[in-house]
This record gives C-alpha cells, structure tokens and sequence, in this order.
C-alpha cells in the first residue's frame, strides 16, 4: 500500500499539479470530480430533507378525514413536489454524484473523463432544484403530480406558471442528468487503471455504467415531451389537445418509456452499492460475480420493454398488454438473481460486525423482496386494473423505491462517509437511525397495502370518514413521524461526526477496492502511483497493484505517475481489456461551466416569462462554449519544490 | 417476525373489510375473479418471500457462527448452482403460473359474462360525473342506477380532463375517461345494494371528492325509477315559481340545465343536470346528504364544503334561496 511519506518528492510534485484555486474562485470554478461528487451528495440530501417535510405534511393531512391542515392547492403542491424532489432532485443526483466521486477513485484513474462538464452539470442542477423551489416558496410550484399528466397540465387547465416550472426546470435538469451520464460512460471506458479490464471493473462500476447507458436512452424521452408541452403551453401547438387532433395518451407513453427505466435508474446503482458492502463485511468476494452484472445488464434492457404496465388502464386491448405483463415479470428473475447472490454471499462469509452499512443493506434486501412480489403482483393486469392508482400502489413503489433506493444510499453515506471526510459516522447514531427509519418505514407504508384494498385512490388530499380508512391512515402517519425521528438522528449524526467523529484512517472497514488505498480524505492527485490490477479484488489479491514500485517500473508507466511535464495528466487505457493507449491531459479549474448554466438559465428561466429570452440566453451560451474550447497554451503550474508546503 | 406477522394478520385484516368501496368484498363475476387471482398471488408470493427472508436471516446467523469459528468462505461451484437454481428457475416456475392465470383472468373479465341489455354512459368533468341512459332519454349525475343480476354496457370519456370510473365491487376494475376517446366496461351486481366509486385518475384541485354512488335495485324497481324520471312537472305553488324565476336571475341556468326549462347554450363547463335533482341522495358527488339544509348551504357556498369546485357562491337572500331550493325540490 502507498502513502505520501513513501516518497515526499511525487506527493509534493503531484499536489502543486492538482490544487485547486484558492479563495472564492476555489468555490466557482471547481472541477475536481471529488469536490463536484460531493456537491452532488450535499445538495441531494438537503433536497431530501425537503421531500422529507413535504411527506410529512402530507401524512399529517391524511393523519384523520377532512382535516383542514393543507389546502387542497397546498395539498397538490405538496405531494407534485414530494415525488419530483425524491425522483429529480434527490435519488438520481445522489447517484450520480456518488458515482463522480468514487468512479475515478474506484477504476483508480485521478479525475472524471470531462471535469469541466462535470462541474456544469452540478450548475445546473443546483440552478434547476433552486428555482423549483424558489417558485414553491411563492406559492407557484408544479401541482399536477411528478408525472405531469396532460391534457390537465395543459395551458387551458392551468394557466399559471406553475406547471410551466415543471416543464422548463425538469427539462433542464435532464441537462445535468445526461452530461454526467457521458462523462461517466467515458471515464469508466477510457480511464481505467492498467489491468482493470471489464470482467475485473468493481460491481458498483458495472451498475453505474449500465445505469449511464440507461439514462442516455431514457433521458431524451422525457426531454422531448416536455419540450412538446413547452410548446402546447408557450407557442400554441397542440400536440396534446384532443380537439385539435393531438394525443394525450402520447404523453403517457413518452413519459413512461422515460419514467420506467428511470425507477431502475434509481435502482441499480444502489444495488450495487449493496453488492459492494455486503462482501466487505462478510471478508470475501461476492458470490457469482458474472451472474450479478448480467442481471445488472438484464434489468437495463429489459426495463425498456415495460412502460405500457403505467397503462393498463387506459382502454388498450388486453391482448397486448398481456406482452407488457410478460415483459414486466420476466424482471423478476434478474432481480431475484441479485439477492440470492448476496444471501449466498453472506452463507459462506464471515460477518464479525453487523455495521451501520450492513444493517441498510439487510433492510434493504428484506424490503426490496417485499416490494418485489406486489411488483409481480401489479404486473398481472387484471389485478393492475382493480388496483391502479390505489394506495396499494403508493406502498407498492415506496417498497421498491424508499427499500430500494434510500436504504441503499444511506449504507453508501456510512460506509464512504469515512473515505470523504476522513472520520467515521457514530455507530450507535446509526443504529437508532437504522431501527426508527426500518420501524417507521413499515408502521408508515405496509398499512397502505390494506388502506388500497379497501378503495382509498392516491392524490387525494382528504377523505370522507366512514370508508374504513381512518385507523390505518393514522397509523401511517405515526411511522411517517418515527421516520422523521430516524432522520433528524441521521442529520445530527452526519453533524457531529463532520466535526467530531473518530478517525476513520485509509480504511476501516477492509475493503477490497481501490478507493480504500488512498487517504481519507484522498490527496488531490487520488494516487500517488498508477495502480495496476490484476484482479478483481484488487486490495486483497495478491500481488498489490502497487508493484511493481516505482522505480522498477517501465519507463512509460513510470511517468505516467509523475506528471513530468506538470500537466493534469491520466492514463487512457483500451475500452475492454484496460491496455495503456496514452495520457490525456485533464482540464484546469474554469468559470466557463458557471457561466455555461447561467447562460442556459436564461433560455429555460426566462422562456417562461417570454419566448423571446431563449435566443438571448442561447446566444449567451454561444459566447460560453467559444471561451470553453478557446485553444490557449496550457499554463504550467509554478513549481518549486522549495516553495511547495510539505503538508497538503 | 415482521413478515410473519405480516402474512398472518394481513388475510385477518384484509377478510374483515366490508366497506362499500372495497376492492376485497366483490359483489360481481368481475371483482370476484380478479380477487381471487389476488388471493393465489397473495399465499404463493408469502410463502416464497417467508422462505427468501428467512433464507437470509439464516445465511446472517451462519456468517456470524463462522465469523467466531474462523470457518466459512467455502466459496465453490456450488454458488453459482444455487443462485441459478433460487433466483432463476424457481422465479420462472412461478411466473409462468402466474402468467397463465392473469392471462386467464383477464380474458374472463373483458367481457360481460351476457349480452348486456342496458347502457349507460359516463362522463367526467371535473370534478363530478355526467350520468346518460341513452336509451331513455335520462340524464342525471353522479349516481348509476342499474338493475340487479344483468351485465350493463358502461361507455365512459371525459368532457375535459382524463379522469377514471372505479365502481371497485362490481366492475373489472377501472377504466380510464380520456377527452377524444371512449373506453368501454361493463358493471354487474349481483345482489341489490348501494356501491360506492370513485375517480382513481389526478383530475386537478378537488379530485379528491369526486365519488359516485351507483344503486343496484331489483329489475321492477329499476323500471319504476326509470318510469319516475320525467322532465317538466307542472308548477303551481307561488314558491316554486319564484325559485324558478330565482333560477334565472342568479344566473344558474348558464351552466345547469333542467329539461324543458334550461338549456345552457355554450359548449363550456357546464354543471350537473338538474332535470332530475330531486331524487339525488347526495350533493357535490357523494360529499354530502341530499337535504334541504345542505341543498341550501351548497347552493350559498359550495366552496365550503368542496373547495376548488367550479360553481361560485350564490349570494341571495335567505327568501331568494328558500324560494330556489323549494322549486329544485321538484325536480324528481
């Protein structure tokens, strides 16, 4: 294993080569995938925090028929807000800025394929998330549903901005989603260390590669029904009206193909997360390697082939949905795959501690068969047509997607939060939050099994007493309120342990990639050699990807490790079998990105004002993208090893 | 422990339910057979999804063991046999079943079990619905009057938004009221009784109170309230002529048509019909008794007790709205 002391000359050389700029440009013109990874994270939590409150005024409002404690527009605001935070604002971005911080720290490469996209991409989702909730602070957030169904979202049913932010700010936030998605696929494909070919790439890598591939398929899809919208509400089309010879069922259909592999979007890199952390703690590999990421492969594809299953309801012929409840089940199978995958890992491994992460990823496992078997159910359509837009429903997708995904994300917070902060998360913090968040989530969501049963229909912001609905709903709302109570001893956790939790050192859990071989919190250069794998494993396997060092390697690789020029440079390697090809010299810090999102703003923000701003902002965006590419001889850093501190 | 709970007390709780809107107590071929399909799921899912879990609270008890005996680790061929074995063959097994059986179902239910002899057609608006006997000329709203023991032919579409008819005990299932289209289903009951429904599709601010009562009645009894609905009883009372006069002044005729009287003229948003008010059991879609004092508070101010509904607040006097509400009294 290397540290920095092992040779003080490269970590000094390497650290002048990628500090970041100092000061308040440090803040605006950061590019570095860690800082921009943990943006992502930071930003997403806060938003989740806000979907948070959001369920919990909902629940409150539910808590007894015909309360009064949100209007009915409150009410709609509120829960069209909920699902778009937790689906746009909160799930995806996560992911996505976990992958941005731990691919390149994974695949052992020192920075993302394009750190300056990257950097816009965060611009413009902090932009996007800001504005929706700018406009709901003043009363005119989104109220049609996360999903947005026309003709109701339509100019003629509301007139107000209101959906009008839905429709730019979603739009743009897409923008964000697919820049990261390309970066991604390139850094995994052209920058992984010497060694690391596909069958040797962490699962984790795998998910997010096929997760990346999935949101370049799916993303456009919603970008262009939106736009279509935009246009139906801004410039008079109709490609929605009925009347005028639109469709309104062809919003369904786009929206769907977009929104069904999105639900696996959210999936399958929290999956593997858990694919990560369950061989960790159980001290061997994970069982059935190959079988995992071909499922992994599977779901992405197959998710392509079931949207029609939002549908059943809408009048098609039973013949042809009976193909989209074969496509739906045969999901099962690839997903079962999974988790017998991680029990046959636990069965042979050796489990010395149930740690925070752990617990997270069994909750996990348990909720997500839960969630599972009422998706194999809904999939079958007769049952799908009783039970469509039921609270069934509601318990159905918070199994698949709180037990899916938020349990998933939360072991990923415990078991990296040491690698990005340098000390660990509270163990017995994380209890109590695992035990209230597991608890509640079960006294808040299984209920809503029976409640749909018994005929209660989603969106609804009251009821009428008598229904047989009232003890349930106010048995939800107490778990709905011990989730809270997890949450607030999570954020108190995150707090106290930023500040003052024990040292966490490179690794603490004895992991097996590469990211637990660099400090904690990693150096700005991330390695101080270019490893070299020769397994899967590569922290366990034998020899380390260290050797040979650095002065017994080839000449070429040797300076590979030693930025000789004092550029920003990484290995490139073959897409497949991670052969060396070159170096690429990585970008510096720049404001361009700022500037790029600002400029966009104005075309997406300003659209909703007036038409006439989108060719100001584009023509803003012009001037952006020429001082982006502007070819300008690359400053070298001023370096001198007597100047450069010797403590990072 | 949860799940045993959960797979124990849940078919208690489930077999207890006896509201007027649920989906578990059918009261027709249709919502029969699409309960019990659920009833097959529910027990081979349970049992499958016992054994998957406790599976994995064994696997944890046996990796805590050889964590304190340094055993474990035997990783061999074996793995991959039992992960296809689990996770593949026995979840195809079970999907074809379940496969075979929705299929079945659901070519069961497509159609009415006989010719129907009755449609009715509904549409939404929002947020109430617009109730047709085409074939007796009847018009009326929000609640579905059908004669027991035969299928009826139920043609739905929207007059401006997509709503969806959900009558969850005598319906195979919902269907959705898309503007453009028309869907078909059909109803039956099987025993006489009054069933309640409600849209299942976001229709906008008060999608909420959008509900519907539909009343199963033997076959005479349903030619009788047929026969009953005639438009255009003769006046007399000097009260009753005022409310029809109030009728006019306060404006309500520009949404509301009452046969033979009122015939608003713009394709708008138009309001319920009100040729046949009176023998309406509820105001505003099942939200609240069809009495006088409500009637009259309604008529004051709906918003206060279904906000977001589209008729404005009537301002008139108390004489004005005593007056109106005799005269809507008779329209049986």
């Amino acid at each position: 294993m290397t540290t920095r002391t092992a040779d003080p000359t490269l970590h000094r050389r390497l650290s002048a080569v990628w500090a970041p700029p100092k000061g308040i440009w440090r803040f605006l013109t950061a590019v570095n995938h860690r800082v921009v990874g943990l943006r992502f994270m930071v930003t997403a939590l806060v938003f989740l925090l806000l979907a948070g409150a959001e369920a919990v005024a909902i629940r409150l409002q539910l808590a007894q028929p015909m309360l009064g404690i949100l209007s009915p527009e409150a009410y709609n605001q509120a829960f069209t807000m909920h699902g778009s935070t937790m689906m746009f604002l909160f799930a995806v971005p996560f992911l996505e800025g976990l992958a941005i911080y731990l691919v390149p720290l994974m695949v052992g490469a020192r920075e993302m394929a394009f750190p300056r996209l990257n950097a816009f991409g965060y611009w413009v989702y902090l932009i996007a998330g800001v504005s929706l909730y700018g406009a709901y602070l003043f009363g005119y957030a989104p109220d049609s549903g996360w999903y947005n169904y026309v003709p109701l979202t339509g100019i003629g049913f509301r007139p107000g901005v209101n959906i009008d932010f839905w429709v730019t700010m979603i739009t743009f936030l897409e923008v964000s989603a697919l820049v990261a998605a390309v970066e991604i696929i390139v850094t995994v494909l052209k920058h992984r260390a010497p060694g690391m070919s596909l069958d040797r790439m962490p699962v984790f890598v795998w998910a997010i590669l096929i997760t990346s591939f999935m949101i370049v398929f799916a993303m456009p899809a919603l970008m262009l029904t939106s736009l279509m919208l935009a246009l139906d509400r801004m410039a008079g089309f109709h490609f929605f009206n009925a009347a005028a010879g639109g469709d309104p069922l062809l919003w369904q259909h786009l929206f769907w193909f977009f929104g069904h592999p999105d639900v696996y979007i959210m999936l399958l890199p929290a999956v593997g997360v858990v694919s990560t952390v369950i061989p960790v703690f159980c001290r061997r590999p994970l069982a059935g390697y190959t079988l995992v990421v071909v499922s992994a492969l599977a779901i992405g594809i197959l998710s392509f082939g079931v949207w029609v299953h939002h549908m059943y309801t809408v009048g098609f012929a039973f013949v042809g949905l009976s193909f989209f409840a074969a496509a739906s089940m045969l999901i099962t199978i690839p997903s079962a795959i999974q988790i017998f995958a991680w029990i046959a890992t636990i069965w042979n491994g050796r489990l010395h501690e149930i740690a925070t992460p752990m617990l997270f990823s069994l909750g996990f496992i348990v909720l997500f068969v839960l969630g599972g078997i009422t998706g194999i159910m809904i999939a079958a359509v007769p049952f799908n047509w009783q039970i469509h837009d039921t609270y069934f429903i509601v318990a159905h997708f918070h199994y698949v997607l709180v037990g899916g995904s938020v349990f998933p994300i939360f072991a990923a917070i415990y078991f990296w939060f040491p690698k990005v902060v340098g000390r660990r998360l509270d163990e017995r913090l994380g209890s109590w939050h695992f035990w209230l968040f597991f608890i509640g989530f079960n006294v808040a969501f299984f209920p809503m099994h029976i409640i749909g049963f018994e005929g209660m229909p989603r969106r609804v912001y009251t009821y009428l007493p008598g229904l047989g609905w009232d003890g349930l709903n106010f048995l939800s709302t107490v778990g709905a309120l011990v989730m809270a109570g997890g949450m607030v001893v999570f954020v108190w956790n995150l707090v106290a342990s930023w500040r003052g939790g024990a040292p966490a050192g490179p690794d603490p859990w004895g992991g097996n990639t590469l990211e637990w071989s660099t400090s904690s919190p990693p150096e700005n250069y991330n390695f101080l050699l270019v490893p070299i794998v020769r397994g899967r494993n590569p922290l366990w396997d034998d020899p380390s990807p260290w050797e040979p060092s650095l002065e017994t390697r080839p000449r070429w690789l040797a300076e590979l490790s030693e930025a000789p020029d004092l550029r920003r440079d990484q290995v490139v390697t073959s897409a497949v079998t991670a052969e060396p090809e070159g170096r690429a010299i990585m970008p510096r810090p720049s404001l361009w990105p700022l500037w790029l999102a600002l400029a966009l703003t104005v075309s997406f923000l300003g659209a909703i004002a007036t038409l006439y701003l989108v060719p100001v902002g584009l023509a803003l965006a012009f001037v952006a993208l020429v001082g982006w590419h502007w070819p300008r001889e690359e400053k070298l850093v001023g370096y001198n090893e007597e100047e450069v501190n010797d403590e990072p | 422990m949860r799940r045993w709970a959960a797979s124990v007390l849940l078919p208690v709780s489930l077999s207890a339910c006896g509201g007027w809107q649920s989906t578990l107590d059918p009261a027709s071929p249709g919502a029969s057979n699409i309960a019990n399909l659920w009833w097959i799921m529910f027990w081979t899912t349970g049992v499958l999804s016992t054994l998957v879990i406790g599976g994995l609270f064994y696997a944890v008890y046996r990796a805590r063991r050889h964590a304190r005996d340094e055993e474990g680790d035997r990783v061999g061929g074996t793995e991959r046999g039992f992960i296809l074995v689990a996770g593949a063959a026995m979840p195809t097994l079970v999907l074809i079943s379940f496969i075979v059986l929705s299929v079945r179902t659901g070519a069961s239910i497509s159609e009415p079990p006989g010719e129907p002899e009755l449609t009715i057609e509904v549409i939404g608006h929002m947020f109430w619905w617009e109730v047709r006997y085409p074939d007796h000329d009847i018009t009326t709203a929000n609640e579905i009057h059908i004669p027991v023991g035969a299928p009826v032919d139920v043609r739905v579409t929207s007059a401006d938004v997509i709503h969806s008819f959900w009558v969850p005990q005598l319906a195979p299932g919902k269907v959705d009221m898309i503007p453009g289209r028309t869907n078909r289903t059909w109803m039956m009951a099987e025993e006489p009784g009054r069933f309640r429904g409600q849209c299942t599709e976001f229709c906008g601010v008060q999608h909420a109170l959008m509900s519907l009562l539909v009343v199963a009645m033997p076959e005479e009894d349903f030619l009788a309230w047929i026969s009953d609905r005639l438009p255009g009883t003769e006046l007399d009372d000097p009260l009753e002529l005022r409310g029809r006069e109030v009728f006019f002044e306060a404006g309500c005729q520009s949404c509301h048509t009452i046969q033979g009287v009122s015939e608003p003229e713009f394709l708008g948003a138009p309001g319920p019909d009100l040729t046949h008010l009176a023998a309406r059991s509820t105001l505003g879609g099942l939200t609240i008794e069809n009495t006088r004092e409500n009637l009259t508070a309604w008529i004051l101010d709906p918003h206060h007790f279904k906000p977001g509904v589209r008729m404005p607040p009537s301002p008139l006097s108390g004489e004005d709205v005593g007056a109106l509400v005799a005269y809507l009294e008779t329209l049986q």
